[in-house]
């Protein structure tokens, strides 16, 4: 039975429960709402969360599961000769699958039935799967069309055994709901511990996928340095892959990768945290409330603008302007693209980013401050130097930090703006690239993920995590340090 | 003692030339008409309180002898406001040197997110009123001595002012306005987010105070303004109603409007 099927099964059960369990506690005390412990929707509501969450969890679980067990059964029934040298038996596990895919949509089409599928010889299943569109890795030979058989068999049963046991849960737990809704029974209390476990699973879920992702990139980066010299990579000021020799012949330093990424995202910052800042402390201290209801949208929409645009922007008209305006007369060089001009861009970008955060927090002083100081005869600007942008400076250093962050991950600008070429150099009116830009590269196209031409982007992503993660630590050191709070 | 004392200064207070004068003064708040026609002679070296129900002009009156209505867009003031003389609102005159001149202290204590040490010195740094770091330590001290605070604060100085009690936050706001050497100081409900003992202790400190300068507290406290002022201010609905010596005010009202307040049954 199709997943999308049982979900709606459940959830006429879910309504069902919601309904029964509302009804029977208004009738167990004779109509009277009022004698409920809880408003009577609780009661529906607990039905409900009875009936659906045991079964959507057991269907993740075992939706989960199933395929992972599944796999290891069938690949120990898999003859050792069914893995051809140099394959690996991952590969050949993916073709039993399509294989299984493949027979599956078969007898659904009605092209061959179960009884014919025994008859035919392994030519004749292969070229009817192939008619249906399976396509496979190598030849379909024997072993794996056993395996694929018993695999689509196994499947199919546990199809139906989950089905049963998660339908019967449903069942199961909606009737008890319905047997304890009286209006004695605490309702509300009961739907409330489970909104709160609830919310407890969505936070875990962004825990875990955090450390997942961690995870995932610490053991590719593993594999990386398992080919690859780390002190290369580190130390390394030449990056040059090559696709044609694997390994050996490549040159993968990151040193070249990580300048243009802090010189690009430093001169955004110099542009985007000045403008910013000063924007924002004009928008909440000085603006009129008219204008500055017409301007603080106005500074948002740039946030609204996908960076593509902004890429474009750079490739047509910031880039040829430099290059005429200033690197050719100054001699610094003929280029379109380079540090400056996708820095520029970048910190145009980031102006609402810092602006629009500092103008919140600002505004978020207590008038009290203000008062205060001014009563003492300061003037605006003594206030807002001494006083406001102090007690706002934790959330104006969170403001420009995550000003920094959106930097260094920045792809689009960088592609666009500063170009593709992986340079060690001082001079901003020279193309340069940057982290983000080398892991895009190295990942599309015909890739292959044992070299550590590929591999090297896990590495490159992972030293990315790294020194963010570093910069948010040291922002948190610095607030922490020299927060001035105020109630 | 003290008795003696507060009868010569009342006897000073009618022969001195008065500290502010306030003639005619209108306050409009948008289309709203907050104070009407305000005439008052203040004293120096007197304490002069405020009195009347919630809404009834008495802070905004108060807040226009510092100018710190001009930080409200909509409020507009008529009229003329005089300290020794000079008209407050003359376009020559510049508000913050005026308001380094009449210090405030507000309702809610509202230290800076800084040192005990940094929001006193907060003044007389901008003002430049220390030569040196001992010059401005002195000064520190002086004013945190006044405010009866010292001995709490001293070896605590370079830790933040927020993290004081309630009322130990007011005496430090009372000795921030106390370090930037102002002639007149201005409080708006010092006491009202305090507890009895915390009051007890900003009571005696304006009662201190009152010997240098000229000190205007807004109060909802009747028995508070019974106990620290001199001469008495009752408003009612934007109406100065009543004006003169506390004990009078309090014992043999003029208005009857006045009387019902006192005696509970308005406010």
């Amino acid at each position: 039975m199709p997943l999308s099927w049982i979900l709606l099964i459940l959830a006429v059960i879910g309504t069902i429960a919601f309904l029964m369990a509302r009804s029977r506690a208004i009738a167990t005390v004779d109509g009277d709402a009022r004698r409920l412990h809880s408003l009577p929707i609780y009661y529906g509501l607990n039905g409900a969360l009875m009936a659906l969450t045991p079964a959507l969890g057991l269907l993740a679980i075992w939706l989960l599961v199933q395929p992972i067990l599944l796999d290891r059964s069938i690949l120990a029934d898999l003859p050792a000769g069914a893995v051809p040298d140099g394959g690996t038996a991952a590969l050949v596990m993916s073709d039993v699958r399509r294989v299984a895919d493949g027979i599956d949509s078969g007898i659904s089409s009605g092209s061959f039935t179960r009884d014919e599928l025994r008859d035919l010889s392994v030519e004749d299943v292969g070229g009817l799967l192939a008619s249906e569109g399976t396509a496979l890795g190598s030849a379909l030979t024997g072993e794996v069309l056993t395996a694929a058989t018993s695999y689509w068999q196994a499947r199919s049963s546990l199809s139906w055994i989950m089905t049963i046991a998660v339908i019967g849960l449903a069942l199961i737990g909606g009737a008890w709901a319905v047997s304890r809704s009286r209006g004695e029974f605490r309702a509300r209390n009961v739907v409330e511990r489970g909104v709160l476990i609830l919310m407890i699973a969505a936070a875990s879920i962004a825990i875990l996928t955090t450390l997942g992702i961690v995870l995932s990139l610490l053991f590719e980066t593993a594999n990386f340095f398992r080919q690859y010299s780390w002190t290369e990579f580190f130390f390394s000021t030449t990056w040059s892959p090559s696709f044609s020799g694997r390994g050996g012949a490549s040159q993968l330093g990151i040193l070249p990768l990580l300048w243009g990424t802090l010189y690009i995202s430093t001169i955004a910052l110099i542009v985007a945290v000045p403008i910013g800042l000063f924007a924002a402390i004009y928008l909440s201290e000085y603006a009129g409330k008219k204008f500055r209801s017409v301007a603080k949208p106005l500074i948002e929409i740039l946030a609204g603008i996908p960076t593509i645009v902004y890429g474009l922007f750079a490739l047509i008209t910031v880039g040829p302007f430099l290059r005429d305006a200033f690197a050719s007369p100054l001699g610094l060089g003929n280029s379109a693209s380079s540090v400056m001009t996708a820095g520029l861009v970048m910190g145009i970008m980031l102006i609402p980013f810092v602006s629009s955060l500092s103008d919140d927090i600002i505004n978020a002083v207590p008038q009290a401050m203000r008062d205060g100081s001014l009563g003492l005869g300061a003037t605006k600007s003594e206030t807002i130097r001494q006083v406001i942008v102090p007690a706002a400076l934790p959330g104006i250093v969170g403001a420009v930090l995550l000003a920094a962050s959106r930097a260094i991950g920045e792809t689009m600008i960088v592609v666009l703006g500063a170009g593709a070429a992986a340079r060690l150099d001082l001079n901003p009116f020279e193309a340069m690239t940057t982290v983000t830009v080398k892991i895009v590269s190295q990942l599309t196209g015909d890739t292959d993920f044992a070299s550590p031409e590929t591999l090297v982007a896990f590495a490159l992503g992972l030293t990315l995590f790294v020194i963010t993660l570093g910069l948010n630590v040291l922002a948190l050191f610095i607030v922490r340090k020299y927060r001035e709070q105020y109630e | 003692m003290y008795d003696m004392r507060l009868t010569e200064r009342v006897l000073d207070t009618e022969t001195d030339k008065p500290k502010i004068t306030a003639k005619g003064v209108q306050v409009y708040y948008g289309d709203t008409h907050a104070i009407k026609d305000v005439n008052v002679d203040i004293a120096d070296k007197t304490v002069t309180a405020f009195i009347g129900p919630s809404g009834c002009g008495k802070s905004t009156f108060l807040r226009c002898l510092n100018r710190m209505n001009d930080t409200i867009s909509i409020a507009r003031v008529e009229g003329d406001i005089r300290i020794d003389g000079e008209d407050i609102y003359d376009k020559r005159v510049d508000p913050v040197q005026l308001r380094a001149k009449v210090g405030m202290v507000f309702q809610k204590p509202n230290p800076f997110p800084k040192s005990i040490y940094d929001n006193v010195a907060y003044g007389p740094r901008i003002h430049g009123l220390s030569r040196n770091k001992s010059d401005l330590d002195e000064i520190v001290e002086n004013a945190l001595r006044r405010a009866a605070l010292w001995d709490e604060a001293k070896d605590r100085l370079s830790q933040p002012g927020t993290g004081l009690s309630g009322g130990q936050q007011q005496r430090l706001c009372i000795a921030r306005a106390v370090a930037t050497a102002p002639e007149i100081l201005l409080m708006d409900e010092p006491c009202s987010a305090l507890d009895p003992i915390a009051t007890a202790q900003v009571e005696e400190l304006i009662d201190e105070l009152r010997q240098s300068y000229s000190v205007v507290i807004v109060t909802h406290s009747m028995q508070q303004a019974a106990r620290v002022s001199q001469k008495t201010a009752f408003f009612h609905l934007g109406h100065l109603v009543e004006y003169g010596e506390t004990g009078k005010i309090f014992t043999s009202p003029e208005d009857p409007r006045t009387e019902s307040y006192i005696s509970g049954r308005i406010g």
